[in-house]
């Protein structure tokens, strides 16, 4: 354990009664003592504090950043209006996803946000593609403001009532240059905060000085984002999945698309431009289990109660406590991916129904 | 924490209580357990009537973390179970040593529990 990184925000966390875990090479807040159900409660009522500053942040400099970008992502990032933000993915030659990533056009250059466990595989595929300069940035803490209060809460250190659902600003504030984005990973309205390292701690407490405001880890930021639908790299989506199979399909527009203007020139954009056109042979679909027991991550499915090999496979599964019952994320053959259908998971021995739904289990809430 | 008077509790390795209660010995997780677990959110009880050997899993916890399976610290039959538990697992977390019970389980001899850890024991075991 030696090994594992820390945030800025360590000391506070621990000081905040948290439970540590290693997660992506960091040592980080699972829990806090209020626990994962009420915490994911508190986020979808007030406001919840993510400290999410184990993700890589990156900026892209030069006039031709986004022409450039769009050679490694199926995504219309030159048609990104200054001051917006979009879902982007990057993709490998079979078509597969290599990470999941969050694209942001501020004027004269571009910034990126990706996961933590793929962040140095993600730069130096970045540095390795792209001529233009890539910068990490090292000296930035990034906090995540989630729920219904978040906007009032914010206001009150730096005016965020203009921005809607993906706007992005940088606006001074008490605590130096804040990059702020209207966006999170709960289904929730929310703010993501990148904030200078050396005013992270004291701008995280100003926040938690709220009442509406409480420290949540990561157990609650998991079953938040899967009842939002929301994909986790390394579990829902891969280098084995492409985005069509992943039920993407809405993150590629259509001028990267077959016909577009700019249509291809992404890698894999063979395979993905072809499912688009002729579908992809699975899908991931929601599920929702009868009764209460969980069909967790690597739970096998079946087309029948009894016999037959297995058709997929769940990639997350968890209690959803706002929707108050078990929700899984699969993978099914897209025949039996219909919606209102069922499907047999094996739970300890014993197959169990199951009903497939569209995503999301619990409609957002932004503010478009 | 608990509402519930633990004096005269036997425990087990696995963290289990048991309780004597007339000629049944009442069996739940202790508060350390609970707090380990993490929110429980289901709980898949036996059914009345089972005979069950010592260390057959009898209980299926799911929480938010992971499923634990508690085991039968003896051999005998289940008597009653907590039906309370099904549609409402939290209380395991509430109050773990009272009204989260898990099941009543009826054996040949009592004086079986000897064997088990006391409370002293037991604070000494979760250190």
């Amino acid at each position: 354990m030696g090994d594992l990184k820390r945030t800025g925000l360590y000391d506070l966390h621990l000081e905040l009664g948290a439970k540590m875990v290693p997660f992506a090479g960091y040592d980080m807040p699972v829990q806090y003592p209020m626990g994962v159900m009420k915490e994911h409660q508190w986020t979808r009522e007030h406001a919840g504090l993510f400290d999410v500053s184990h993700m890589g942040q990156v900026l892209l400099h030069g006039g031709d950043a986004a022409a450039q970008l769009e050679t490694l992502v199926p995504v219309d990032v030159i048609g990104l209006p200054e001051g917006r933000q979009r879902y982007g993915l990057f993709t490998n030659e079979d078509g597969g996803i290599l990470d999941d990533l969050m694209i942001a056009n501020r004027g004269d250059h571009l910034f990126v946000v990706v996961n933590a466990a793929c962040k140095e595989a993600d730069i130096a595929h970045l540095r390795a593609k792209l001529t233009c300069d890539v910068e990490e940035v090292q000296d930035r803490a990034l906090l995540a403001l989630q729920g219904p209060s978040a906007e009032l809460v914010l206001s009150k250190i730096v005016d965020v009532t203009d921005m809607r659902f993906m706007d992005v600003a940088i606006r001074d504030s008490a605590f130096g240059l804040l990059w702020i984005s209207r966006s999170g990973y709960s289904g929730e309205d929310g703010f993501e905060v990148s904030v200078p390292g050396d005013q992270a701690v004291a701008f995280a407490r100003a926040l938690l000085a709220d009442p509406e405001v409480a420290p949540i880890g990561l157990g609650a930021r998991d079953s938040l984002r899967l009842e939002a639908g929301l994909c986790l790299y390394g579990n829902d989506i891969d280098t084995t999945t492409t985005p069509v199979e992943a039920d993407l399909s809405w993150a590629i527009q259509k001028v990267r698309r077959t016909g577009g203007a700019r249509a291809g020139g992404f890698p894999g954009a063979d395979t993905i431009l072809g499912q688009l056109t002729h579908g992809a042979e699975r899908k991931r679909v929601g599920i929702l289990p009868d009764g209460r027991a969980p069909m967790r991550g690597h739970t096998q499915l079946f087309a029948a109660e009894t016999g037959g090999e297995p058709v997929g496979e769940v990639t997350s599964g968890a209690f959803g406590p706002s929707i108050e019952a078990p929700m899984s994320m699969a993978y099914l053959p897209s025949e039996l991916a219909e919606p209102g259908a069922t499907i047999w998971g094996e739970v300890r021995g014993k197959r169990m129904p199951a009903k497939i739904v569209t995503l999301p289990f619990r409609p957002a809430t932004y503010k478009r | 924490m608990s509402k519930t008077e633990t004096k005269g509790m036997k425990y087990t390795e696995e963290h289990e209580w048991l309780r004597v209660e007339g000629d049944v010995i009442v069996v739940g997780i202790t508060d350390y357990a609970a707090e380990q677990l993490g929110d429980i959110v289901f709980v898949e009880l036996p059914e009345e009537g089972t005979e069950v050997a010592r260390d057959d899993e009898v209980v299926v916890i799911e929480s938010v973390k992971a499923a634990s399976d508690i085991l039968a610290p003896l051999d005998g039959e289940i008597v009653e179970i907590n039906e309370t538990l099904t549609n409402n697992p939290s209380l395991v977390n509430e109050d773990p040593t009272g009204d989260g019970w898990f099941f009543k389980l009826k054996v040949a001899d009592l004086s079986v529990l000897d064997e088990f850890m006391d409370e002293a024991a037991y604070k000494d075991h979760i250190g």
